[in-house]
């Protein structure tokens, strides 16, 4: 951009005056700044188109499900909606004894006016997860009083319809989840619950399901990152000290199965592993094991460690290898001509440069691990469950999308305060990718 | 984090992939079916959708997401875009899905094609077939198979118990990764009468009792989840019995040649049948009519061992079309098989199946 010469004595009152008495033009007549302005805004402009794809799926792909998904784990608004009127008459209930007959007249009318839109399904599931039998006394008692017009008293016919409305658990529960907010997802998903006067209390032993396998699933993901460690640094150190010719060769062989479909690979180790598979034939063949005591290697946590290690392997690798790459022999060499021992001189010279390397890879293949489901359902049987699997479950059969958020959102949780606690001991600034 | 985004990814995914799949089938106005997928819905096809197609010109597009069939239509209903033209659906789900108004109420003798000799639909039907939201097109049985080879000639099993005696019958079992089915044979295994099981496992005592017998024969069993893997596991010997639907086994017997028996004691038998989501009746409708009349409801039970639903149809059920046998003594609601049969209880376990998935998941972590 060509500018005027600026004069010495510049009036800016004086427009009229051009040449040596007029402010900073640009080569259009536009006053500099003006200019200036307008070409950062265009490169600003740029720069915000360019990122805006990317940000629009950010927003539409990432933000927005996991704010939706916090919310669905604390909702609660099926009571409110469907039953209104009961969830305001419920309030004056201080939960001694039964309701009174408002509360009763109330329900009757709400049932009533549910069965003809036909929307009492959700409140039913929804009251089912904490009171195990409301689903057929709403969807009973709502067929039932159908053509019962202003009785005597409500409370003796809805008791009629169903005994459960006599039950004053049944009562504080509704209260409890008219609020439109609710904690019993998230007590769910750590195996409490409340018990029948509202406190909270541990779920029953035969009950106890989420909190075991959150901690299951933890442990295995910290394991596999280690085996993934211990198979990969060698790899990755005899990658990054080959001639460039064999090291592109070993490299394919790190990327190719990198390449290729998970779940191939995953039955691809169901054919290794299973009782009448590969493995176990070579050893009954070489006499190693006997036919009838074959190993079972698959369907429990063995099959989901080994499958899952080789699946993240690359994950470690590569990573490795790019730090790897980048630490010069002359290091080593320096060391030793000091005189330190091979072994010296890796322990501290090498070994203390490559733990970016092996930070960042240990978060990619942690993560990646604890969030896997596909793996662990093939291969895990029975004890190599994930917590992702329950997660599924939740999503796709019993349809307690609630629940599913809750115990998601404790996964996310989790993994974040990881992340923190890992920030704190290794620093973000010592994980590198290359 | 990772893994909601990839969550989400592949829901995005999907999405793309279903509006494709709609989007093409709207340009010929195909049908979109959904069913179970397998033996199932190729016996669906023989039966339902070749002549259809033949007589109309409509393409009937198969979708197999009947197992995940209610999140489905939940999902499509909460979203605004409803792509199923029909589900295949059981009674259970049709009636979570009824009460949630995921699916259309239905006038059973306004929608569904008299006897031949006259008898409205609602009189032609098996009792329990037709409700609110739903028709049944078959019975269909839960039962356990084993495989012949794997027991010698003189001691083969007969009986439930059978299942649960590891002493006189050794070998693993495979059973359904769930507590329904299950829990009511470990009780009758246990001596318990047929018409107390419900009642029993509606307390505490029962379902312990329930969980105590599953725990003589829990360290024997691998755990299924797709219908297709019973008969698999049976083939490959990897165990000697297995649950599973009647049908499957069937299709094995015949089709495959494999040797493996049916235990029809305690067998616990339902239903399955058509629904209708929600705004979708207008498109349906004529080929909900044509699918349960009782032509075509015979018709599929030429295909596979399962039981039609209307009883104008059993009377006329015919040979096994691909390989002409007796259809008869397949079918779940043939008099030797029928003696000691339990029917399935919807009701109960529509108010018990969250509390009861949850202490079976405890007890298989156990």
């Amino acid at each position: 951009m060509s500018v005027s010469m600026p004069g010495s004595h510049a009036n800016p009152s004086d427009h009229s005056d051009s040449g040596a008495q007029a402010p900073l033009v640009a080569a259009d007549g536009r006053p500099l700044k003006v200019s200036l302005r307008r070409a950062l805004f265009k490169n600003k402009l740029r720069a915000v188109l360019l990122v805006a794809p990317l940000m629009l799926f950010l927003l539409v792909a990432f933000i927005f499900p996991i704010f939706s998904m916090l919310t669905r784990s604390v909702e609660s608004n099926e009571v409110r909606t469907i039953l209104p009127t009961t969830a305001l008459a419920i309030q004056a209930w201080e939960g001694e004894g039964l309701p009174d007959e408002t509360v009763y007249a109330a329900l009757a009318h709400d049932l009533k006016e549910g069965q003809r839109n036909r929307n009492l399904g959700r409140v039913a599931s929804r009251l089912n997860y904490e009171y195990s039998g409301m689903r057929s006394t709403i969807t009973g008692t709502a067929r039932r009083i159908t053509n019962v017009e202003a009785p005597e008293s409500w409370r003796d016919t809805l008791i009629d319809a169903h005994r459960n409305w006599a039950d004053p658990a049944v009562w504080s529960v509704i209260k409890r989840e008219s609020r439109g907010y609710t904690l019993s997802y998230y007590l769910a998903a750590l195996d409490m619950r409340y018990d029948a006067d509202g406190s909270i209390v541990r779920q029953p032993e035969s009950r106890r399901v989420y909190v075991d396998l959150m901690i299951k699933t933890l442990w295995m993901s910290i394991l596999i990152t280690f085996l993934c460690f211990l198979l990969g640094y060698p790899v990755a150190f005899l990658l990054a000290s080959l001639p460039m010719r064999s090291a592109s060769l070993l490299m394919m062989l790190v990327l190719l199965p990198f390449w290729t479909s998970l779940l191939v690979r995953t039955t691809t180790w169901i054919a290794i592993l299973q009782s009448q598979g590969v493995l176990n034939n070579i050893l009954v063949a070489l006499g190693v094991i006997d036919d009838q005591s074959r190993l079972q290697m698959i369907y429990n946590e063995t099959g989901t460690i080994v499958a899952m290690t080789h699946i993240l392997l690359p994950f470690m690798i590569l990573p490795l290898y790019s730090v790897m790459k980048s630490i010069s022999p002359s290091y080593m060499r320096a060391a030793r001509s000091m005189g330190a021992t091979g072994f010296t001189a890796f322990r501290r010279v090498y070994f203390p440069q490559t733990v970016p390397g092996i930070g960042a890879g240990a978060i990619l293949v942690f993560i990646l691990a604890i969030g896997y489901y596909i793996t662990p359902a093939l291969v895990g049987g029975e004890s190599g469950r994930f917590i992702t699997n329950f997660i599924a479950y939740h999503m796709q059969v019993s349809l307690n999308w609630g629940l599913a958020a809750a115990i998601a959102s404790l996964l996310l949780g989790l993994v974040i305060a990881l992340y923190l606690i890992y920030n704190k001991l290794v620093g973000s600034d010592n994980l590198k990718l290359g | 984090m990772t893994k909601t985004f990839r969550k989400s990814a592949l829901t995005a995914a999907v999405m793309l992939s279903a509006t494709a799949v709609v989007s093409t089938a709207q340009a010929q106005q195909a049908l979109n079916v959904v069913s179970w997928g397998g033996a199932y819905t190729m016996s669906q096809e023989e039966a339902y959708s070749k002549p259809w197609t033949e007589q109309t010109g409509q393409r009937i597009v198969n979708i197999d997401r009947s197992a995940t069939g209610l999140a489905g239509l939940r999902a499509q209903v909460e979203a605004g875009n409803v792509t199923w033209d029909l589900v295949d659906m059981l009674p259970a789900d049709a009636k979570i899905a009824c009460a949630e108004g995921l699916i259309e109420v239905l006038d059973h003798d306004e929608l569904l094609s008299p006897a031949p000799d006259g008898t409205p639909a609602s009189e032609d039907f098996i009792p329990g077939a037709l409700d609110e939201c739903f028709v049944a097109t078959i019975v269909y049985s839960n039962i356990v198979a084993f495989n012949t080879e794997m027991f010698p000639a003189d001691k083969q099993p007969s009986t439930i118990a059978d299942v649960f005696d590891l002493e006189n019958f050794p070998g693993m079992r495979s059973l359904q990764r769930r507590p329904i089915n299950n829990l009511e044979w470990a009780l009758i295994a246990d001596g318990v009468d047929h018409d107390d099981v419900y009642d029993l496992l509606a307390t505490e005592e029962g379902v312990e009792r329930a969980l105590a017998k599953l725990d003589t024969i829990k360290d024997s069993v691998i755990w299924w989840s797709e219908g297709a893997q019973p008969p698999q596991l049976l083939a490959d010997k990897e165990v000697a019995f297995a649950s599973a639907y009647n049908g499957r086994i069937f299709d094995a017997q015949v089709n495959e040649n494999q040797p493996f028996e049916i235990i029809w004691d305690a067998q616990v038998f339902e239903l399955d049948g058509w629904v209708v989501p929600r705004g979708k009746l207008d498109v349906a409708k004529d080929f909900l009519r044509f699918s349960t009349d009782t032509e075509r409801n015979a018709a599929q039970a030429s295909y596979i061992s399962y039981g039609p639903a209307r009883m104008s149809a059993a009377a006329i059920v015919g040979n096994h079309i691909p390989t002409g046998i007796d259809m008869t003594p397949h079918m779940p609601t043939y008099e030797p098989n029928f003696a000691t049969a339990l029917p399935k209880d919807d009701d109960f376990w529509a108010d018990y199946q969250d509390e009861l998935n949850e202490r079976f998941d405890a007890w298989l972590a156990r």
